[in-house]
């Protein structure tokens, strides 16, 4: 049994100027200790679906439609109260900035703790070795003396360690990394990545990945759903995608890697912008940008499954398979 | 830290320095007192002995070095009008001064921060705009009209609360207070009210921004992404995070309280020290207006200092800056 099952998911904002369906029909779905890297562009829904996750999107959304199973449990629908027993101890997140995310005016060790007791009364002594063993987990150096610290006495890579600690504290089953990295050094965001998925591998913990950086992504997860415009339009194993992109928005991303260009030469791009996802044309979000475009794209693709892999186009790349 | 300590100590001694500057030849340019210490029609040799008594007659530098010289000797000179000594009057009117503002702001306080958090977190709610437009009536209405309905509700039509004094008082340590009888407590009501209105309001506003802007945060969503509860994030993180602009304007609004409750002593006769600055500078009596206002400067930065300090103990990032 998978441990996150997510079905037509659909978040929408009800803000003045119009309803903005941030996230409007994703399906995946997570095995064990899997980490699965979930890919678009700013806008294309990527960050709303983790906070949909964890039921964390802040009002005028809401979730209208949909299905978020973690550990065989319903998730949509369910009281508040039931949410926050689950966040934290089967379902955590990490986020993209580390300075904004640590209280600076808390101790490390006070916040870790205040965690740790969000799921049950835990004594102090308790709550130092527990938090020191994750702390030395995550890679930070004599872990006790720096439950004393603040944060701005840590510097950013090592803030995000904090931060992934105290994600990790009650071994959840499902981590989601929202962009974890896009804020530190290039360098420090290798040691990061391979942090995370070693802990991943270690603790079975499985790990969403959401980032706008497909390069990133793909040296990390081992399926890849790619997003544009709230939907998931292709999702298969990294390597296949990567090989052999389906959908043209993801064969598009990929051509546009600077690493598939030739030196000297321009980059390729996709052209046109991402849609207002207040005006969506009807049919295929995708379609006004795409070369393969025709009449049948008015009409929505859905994603269909064709062994491991699923895209959502009438028209992929490569032809339709028989 | 000590360093930190000195350093403001230090800047302290300059600021009130230079106060003592600005108060003394301040007060010396507004006008001459000698006209108001002796009749009109005493002889020219009384007037010049008065002057010369008063040590009016040497030039303003060395009465300002006099000044100042018996200041550190703790003497702030006798006041023109009641012949006894400034520091005298003074002390014997700031404990009802002190009594009343203090339960007035730290009332305020209280309360706004509450309702403002209130207000701050849950932004559509009915409750939530009542009390902002309460706010706002707190903001808009004059302190001494509120004063005068005050008194005509609750003392003239009611009957339930005195219209002014301070009531019975019960000495300890040797200074009469209010607030520790139950006559001088209901006497305190109606003048604490109306000089709590505009704090409160402004309270609730500051409380309530800080409130919004910090939910708002990634370190309330990663609280909460860690299934910590909602009060406990209101108590130890929201709490936390918007209290350094609360401390800095309560530090301010209980020092220009103290020192400017001017208008709701006078409506409700409350024997405070601003009815005495008021009283003073309408006839000219020179030694209580200059101890007084270098009373407030005093005031001001020791509220400040304290504020200082209270700011190093909380954040943590104060404390770094401080020892860099």
């Amino acid at each position: 049994m998978s441990v996150l099952d997510v079905r037509d998911l659909r978040t929408h904002f009800f803000t003045r100027a119009g309803v903005v369906k941030a996230v409007d029909g994703v399906s995946f779905t997570l095995e064990k200790g899997e980490i699965l890297g979930l890919v678009g562009e700013s806008g294309s829904g990527k960050t709303v679906t983790g906070f949909s996750l964890l039921g964390l999107v802040d009002p005028p959304g809401r979730i209208v439609e949909g299905s978020i199973r973690l550990n065989g449990k319903e998730l949509v629908g369910m009281s508040d109260r039931d949410l926050r027993k689950r966040r934290g101890r089967e379902i955590s997140m990490v986020f993209q900035d580390p300075i904004a995310t640590l209280n600076p005016m808390l101790t490390i060790g006070q916040q870790m703790r205040m965690a740790l007791e969000a799921h049950g009364r835990v004594g102090p002594r308790a709550a130092v070795t527990r938090s020191e063993e994750l702390l030395a987990k995550v890679g930070i150096p004599s872990p006790r003396a720096r439950l004393r610290s603040y944060p701005h006495e840590f510097s950013g890579g090592m803030r995000q360690r904090v931060a992934i600690a105290i994600a990790l504290l009650h071994s959840p089953s499902v981590i989601v990394a929202d962009e974890p990295t896009t804020a530190l050094d290039v360098s420090i965001q290798a040691q990061i990545l391979h942090t995370m998925r070693d802990l991943a591998r270690e603790t079975g913990t499985a790990l969403i990945w959401i980032s706008h950086d497909l390069a990133v992504v793909s040296s990390l997860a081992t399926r890849l759903a790619v997003m544009y415009a709230g939907r998931v339009v292709e999702e298969g194993p990294t390597a296949a995608i990567l090989r052999d992109p389906r959908h043209p928005y993801t064969a598009g991303l990929i051509a546009s890697l600077p690493a598939m260009a030739e030196p000297g030469t321009a980059l390729t791009q996709i052209p046109g912008t991402t849609p207002s996802l207040l005006s969506l044309p009807p049919g295929c979000p995708f379609a006004p940008r795409c070369t393969h475009a025709t009449e049948a794209c008015t009409s929505e693709p859905v994603l269909e499954r064709h062994g491991t892999r699923g895209w959502a186009c009438f028209h992929p790349v490569g032809g339709v398979p028989a | 830290m000590l360093g930190f300590v000195i350093q403001r100590f230090l800047q302290a001694v300059v600021v009130m320095a230079v106060m003592s500057v600005i108060v003394f030849c301040g007060v010396y340019a507004i006008g001459n007192p000698v006209d108001i210490v002796i009749p009109p029609d005493a002889t020219q040799d009384i007037r010049a002995a008065t002057i010369a008594k008063l040590g009016l007659d040497k030039p303003l530098w060395e009465q300002y070095f006099l000044f100042v010289g018996n200041l550190l000797q703790g003497d702030f000179g006798r006041s023109f009008v009641y012949n006894i000594p400034v520091l005298d009057l003074i002390g014997g009117r700031l404990p009802a001064t002190l009594e009343l503002v203090l339960t007035s702001v730290l009332t305020a306080t209280v309360l706004g921060v509450s309702l403002g958090i209130y207000a701050g977190y849950r932004p559509d709610g009915w409750l939530a705009k009542t009390i902002m437009a309460v706010s706002v009536l707190g903001f808009s209405v004059p302190s001494f009209w509120v004063g005068l309905i005050l008194i005509l509700t609750f003392a003239v039509n009611l009957g339930w609360l005195p219209a002014g004094g301070r009531g019975a008082t019960v000495t300890v340590l040797g200074v009469p207070w209010s607030f520790l009888t139950l006559d001088g407590l209901s006497h305190i009501v109606l003048p604490a009210i109306n000089l709590a209105l505009f704090k409160l309001a402004m309270m609730i506003r500051l409380a309530r921004a800080g409130t919004r802007e910090i939910m708002l945060t990634d370190t309330i969503k990663f609280a909460r992404a860690a299934g910590i509860s909602e009060s406990v994030i209101l108590r130890r993180h929201l709490l936390k995070l918007i209290s350094i602009p609360i401390i800095t304007v309560f530090g301010l609004e209980l020092g220009s309280t103290l020192a400017f409750a001017v208008v709701t002593e006078t409506i409700f006769s409350w024997p405070g020290v601003g009815k005495l600055i008021i009283d003073s500078i309408a006839v000219l009596d020179r030694p209580v207006m200059v101890a007084y206002l270098i009373l407030v400067a005093f005031l001001f930065v020791t509220i400040n200092f304290t504020v200082d300090l209270v700011f190093a103990l909380i954040d943590p990032r104060v404390r770094a800056g401080a020892r860099a």
